[in-house]
């Protein structure tokens, strides 16, 4: 189970209104390597995940994921919260705007709304962990761009941060990956 | 605000300590860090809950319910961090 702690896990700084970066930082909110599909790959993968290390780094890392989910969400709302109408129109924000108002909504910074077909689950350890560790380097390189276009520092602070995540979560699913692989050695030989 | 700043900072340690031992459990020293931010992390849920109100729904509150007091978390923009 879950329970809700009032608090975000970075203290997000956000220095401008920009309609047209909260746009692209919906790339996370919904895009396919964004903090929803991670999280909902991971929490999903447990079931089937044979050691307990692979148990605990899936329900954690899923759980951080949700955490970053509600970050990105945070960046998009203050980027646009406080921008009349004049500074939405001719943005990439307009489009979304007729739909969703000024709400996050799970879409890629293209529009397309998030879909499962974005993860995977394959009662497989070793596909899901390379999925996992595939996940991280994807996430960590869109991260990379949105720095580069970012131009509000707070904005770029949260970025790194986030990018930073991807990199210890790859580290660490490697890590749960050589341990599954010994432990599926060890049945087989014995 | 200072509060929450650091109950934030001990959360996040407990956050990486914990996806370390994950995959280290028998890392003694590692598990002393996390054991250590741990105990820190309880006194300072304490102390935080005891001025602003439940960090969690299964925290005690006084009267009346003090959970639903705002700022909630994304509204609160951290200029000076």
């Amino acid at each position: 189970m879950w329970i809700y702690e009032k608090k975000l896990q970075y203290p997000v700084r956000v220095d401008t209104t920009n309609p047209a970066l909260a746009a692209m930082i919906l790339e996370q909110f919904g895009g396919p390597d964004g903090e929803l599909s991670a999280g909902i790959r991971y929490l999903s993968q447990r079931w089937t995940m044979p050691t307990n290390q692979g148990k605990a780094i899936l329900t954690d890392i899923g759980t951080e994921e949700l955490a970053h989910w509600e970050i990105i969400g945070t960046l998009v709302w203050r980027l646009v919260k406080d921008a009349p109408l004049s500074q939405i129109k001719g943005t990439p924000f307009e489009a979304h705007y007729v739909n969703h108002g000024k709400s996050p909504f799970p879409h890629n910074a293209g529009g397309q709304a998030w879909t499962a077909g974005y993860i995977q689950s394959k009662a497989d350890p070793i596909a899901d962990l390379h999925e996992d560790m595939a996940a991280e380097e994807k996430a960590r390189a869109t991260y990379e761009y949105l720095i580069r276009v970012s131009d509000d520092p707070g904005v770029s602070d949260t970025l790194r941060f986030l990018r930073e995540r991807e990199v210890v979560h790859f580290q660490r699913f490697g890590e749960t990956l050589r341990i599954v692989q010994e432990y599926m050695d060890s049945k087989k030989y014995y | 605000m200072d509060f929450l700043i650091e109950l934030m900072e001990v959360s996040f340690m407990l956050v990486e300590s914990a996806l370390y031992l994950d995959t280290h459990p028998n890392d003694e020293r590692a598990l002393r860090l996390h054991n250590n931010a741990s105990q820190r992390y309880t006194e300072l849920e304490n102390m935080y809950q005891a001025r602003y109100g439940p960090l969690k729904n299964t925290g005690m509150s006084k009267y009346p319910w003090g959970y639903i007091d705002g700022p909630w978390p994304w509204e609160i923009n951290f200029t000076n961090f």
